[in-house]
């Protein structure tokens, strides 16, 4: 296939997935702050709600202060932030279209509908939290339609593919951002960086890659931080988990690899990281340091999304 | 301006015989379901995301284009004639490209003058002797025809660039079939649906000679921001074929490749939708970042087919459009089947003085105009519109030709105000091959949806209709 369409299908997944991890963000926020302040802590959860979607440097060039109607108004209708939610799914439309001979119609009606529904939400913004939560829920709604469709009406051939590696590579460095601002801020022997551990810390976390009820299947236990970091780092059987994702990643660049009669560089470096993963365990974890695992893992993951490209994609 | 013929209520104001049934369906249903399904079409048209950009408008960079649900119907006898009138029309057109670009005989023989070839800026210099495979160069067209009464086709315009709106004919029998199921039991309509696979068929059999057996063919689109996008990704899905921009084509030893995720894969024959200027900075506009550099050279190395070919404007040409009923007695040695309608060439004195008498009267268009822009419609204009093209004209009179305001033919269409006539017009979409020319019964009818309007451009507010060709 075209490599432009390749990378469009690539960036319309992203898009679409991102979306709907902001959309989880702010919901999780919503309900953590609406919290009294003794059960939360001293954290500002609007800022660590723009650290875990990667925008809080540029969040200070248009606003002065990170409190819920800024930070909301930024990650949802800003259009200065590149991943407001506004222009993930006017992103995901533009590359809709770009690849429509690509897409299922279904898929294009759900990205298209959505598109056009939000128009009105765009012009006028929410005006309650009614209105917002309803529209965080038509935001998350519209990934999984979009998500639906597409597993459900698309060939398995490349197109198909190339936009799981968009999916997993954005969900993966979605939950590891979850994980680099929430994880070390609230470990026990990092006090001095956060607040003391919550619990209803951890489960803004889990509710944020909807693994709550997860969790509470896989461990049958109360919530315990390392248990939680497990589960998202290691857990392969939970669909956000790094573990996971990288399943995901390796066995489609394996698709393609075979589909095309050969492997690369992109192949080599997924199943690096997904040894890396599946030969590590928690305790390990936390002698080398969550964050320093955090962050290499963020790197080794950018750096796969430049290696897919520079192979495939342009 | 005499009472247009309307194509239902025909001259006697009885109902001709292909729309009796429809009048019949009409008078059962009532105004208000009408109205419902309009509504619905138009949210459909929405959701399939049918839209086209007008240029210049920044409030609706995505407009749709009105659709108006009773369709123009038309009798196998009368398509016949159209049929074979298009076929001769198109044939002589790609005989006088042929002509022009290699021995020019007919400037020659004098049929027509050699300054407005030459001194045409549609006119390709780089085309000549250049030779094409199967001698065809207009492998789609879209020939523009009006009616004045219930006897004659008239040509307004020829179409031999990039013409558009074959899409809107398809999905508009798509709707059409979806809303009004009972309608179309109660005719017998000639399906449309068999264009993609002919315009595939067309653009294989025109492949450079080298070609594998399997020739790659590849829409060129100028991208997501173009007014036609739809259309070009519309039509690369039905046929199959990838729909590429200049970017991710590459020119290497003088052969076309595009892009792939595994690497660089050969191409055939590209159906551009993009204007000649743009197609390769190396040889036209330099500024073009929508072409190809190099492509004009893998074209003259025989190793490309460009649909339509490089040069065909000057075969579309206002000015040009005017000689045609020779060029069709030149070439085929025939009775052109299709009549021109009478036009005042401003580049000529007498003509020119006529113009500039009966400005008032008549439609004045630039001669490298299109899409409805730059023309005075005289009935319609005010004085001081009229004094001021009065003023172009006379600055640059071999830039304009004039005709009669044409009366054109009307057919019932949904208004505010209930069922009224409407000025339409029709374009049939007529393709040639390497052996054969075919023309899918229907084509797009487009209408000028205000009252008394003569205007049916879409960028101009007019909409269009299904054109119904009934079998016997």
């Amino acid at each position: 296939m075209l490599s432009r369409t390749a990378e469009n299908l690539y960036w319309l997944a992203r898009s679409v997935e991102r979306a709907e991890y902001i959309a989880r963000t702010i919901d999780a926020t919503l309900r953590v702050t609406a919290l009294p302040a003794a059960y939360i802590g001293k954290t500002n959860e609007w800022e660590s709600a723009l650290l875990t979607a990667g925008v809080s440097a540029s969040f200070y060039d248009t606003y002065d202060e990170a409190n819920e109607a800024n930070v909301v108004e930024y990650l949802s209708f800003s259009p200065v932030n590149p991943s407001s939610i506004k222009n993930c799914i006017e992103n995901a439309r533009l590359n809709s279209r770009s690849v429509r001979t690509a897409l299922t119609s279904e898929m294009w009606d759900t990205i298209n509908s959505a598109w056009i529904e939000l128009q009105e939400v765009w012009s006028k913004g929410t005006s309650s939290r009614e209105e917002l939560a309803k529209f965080l829920r038509f935001v998350q709604e519209t990934s999984l339609r979009f998500d639906g469709s597409a597993y459900r009406t698309m060939l398995r051939n490349d197109a198909f593919w190339f936009s799981r590696l968009g999916l997993h590579l954005e969900r993966a460095d979605n939950t590891a951002r979850i994980l680099d601002v929430k994880y070390h801020v609230l470990l026990p022997e990092e006090e001095h960086v956060g607040g003391p551990l919550d619990y209803y810390q951890w489960t803004s976390i889990l509710r944020s890659v909807s693994a709550l009820t997860a969790y509470h299947w896989v461990y049958r236990e109360t919530l315990k931080p390392w248990l939680i970091a497990d589960l998202l780092i290691l857990n392969d059987t939970l669909p956000r988990s790094l573990a996971s994702c990288y399943g995901n990643l390796v066995r489609n660049l394996d698709q393609i690899g075979v589909a095309y009669g050969r492997q690369g560089a992109s192949q080599r470096h997924a199943r690096g990281i997904r040894n890396r993963l599946e030969h590590s365990n928690m305790d390990d974890i936390f002698q080398h340091g969550v964050h320093e695992f955090i962050q290499e893992f963020i790197a080794d993951n950018s750096r796969l999304g430049e290696i897919i490209t520079r192979q495939y994609l342009i | 301006m005499a009472v247009a013929f309307d194509e239902m209520n025909g001259p006697g104001g009885d109902v001709r015989p292909a729309y009796q049934e429809l009048s019949r369906w009409l008078k059962e249903t009532p105004p208000d379901a009408l109205e419902y399904r309009r509504q619905e079409a138009e949210l459909l048209f929405r959701r399939i995301g049918i839209t086209f950009a007008v240029y210049g408008d920044a409030e609706a960079t995505e407009r749709l284009i009105p659709f108006d649900v009773i369709p123009r119907i038309m009798s196998a006898k009368e398509w016949t004639i159209l049929e074979k009138g298009l076929k001769q029309r198109v044939r002589a057109l790609n005989m006088f490209l042929r002509d022009i670009y290699h021995g020019r005989e007919v400037l020659r023989a004098n049929v027509v003058p050699d300054d407005l070839i030459f001194q045409n800026p549609v006119f390709r210099p780089e085309m000549n002797g250049q030779a094409v495979p199967h001698d065809v160069y207009v492998h789609i067209a879209g020939i523009d025809i009006v009616r004045v009464d219930p006897e004659n086709f008239i040509v307004l315009e020829d179409n031999a660039r990039t013409p558009s709106g074959v899409s809107y004919m398809l999905e508009n029998r798509e709707i059409m079939m979806r809303l009004f199921p009972d309608l179309f039991a109660r005719h017998r309509i000639a399906p449309v649906e068999r264009y993609p696979d002919e315009l595939l068929s067309a653009l294989r059999s025109v492949a450079p000679n080298n070609a594998s057996s399997e020739p790659t063919v590849a829409l060129l689109t100028p991208g997501v921001y173009n007014s036609a996008y739809y259309e070009h990704s519309f039509l690369a899905d039905k046929l199959g074929i990838e729909l590429v921009e200049g970017r991710d084509l590459i020119v290497k030893n003088d052969e076309v490749f595009m892009r792939t995720t595994e690497g660089l894969k050969r191409v055939d024959v590209i159906y551009r939708r993009v204007d000649d200027d743009f197609l390769d900075p190396l040889t036209f506009r330099p500024d073009s970042v929508l072409g190809v550099p190099g492509l004009m050279s893998a074209y003259a190395a025989g190793n490309i087919t460009l649909a339509n070919a490089v040069g065909t404007g000057i075969a579309d040409d206002k000015a040009v459009y005017s000689y045609m009923p020779e060029i069709v007695k030149f070439y085929l040695g025939e009775e052109p089947i299709l009549k021109n309608v009478q036009t005042w060439r401003c580049r000529e004195p007498k003509d020119l003085s006529y113009v500039l008498d009966n400005l008032g009267e008549l439609v004045v268009k630039e001669v490298h105009g299109s899409g409805g822009y730059g023309m005075l419609i005289g009935p319609a204009a005010t004085k001081a519109t009229i004094e001021a093209f009065r003023d172009k004209l006379k600055r640059e009179p071999e830039g304009f030709i004039a005709q009669p305001t044409l009366a054109l033919s009307t057919c019932p269409t949904c208004t505010a105000s209930g069922l009224a006539p409407r000025h339409v017009d029709l374009r049939p979409f007529v393709l040639t091959g390497k052996d054969r020319v075919t023309i899918v019964p229907g084509g797009l009818t487009r209408v000028a949806l205000k009252e008394g309007s003569l205007v049916v451009n879409s960028s101009q507010g007019g909409g269009t209709k299904d054109t119904w060709i009934l079998d016997e």
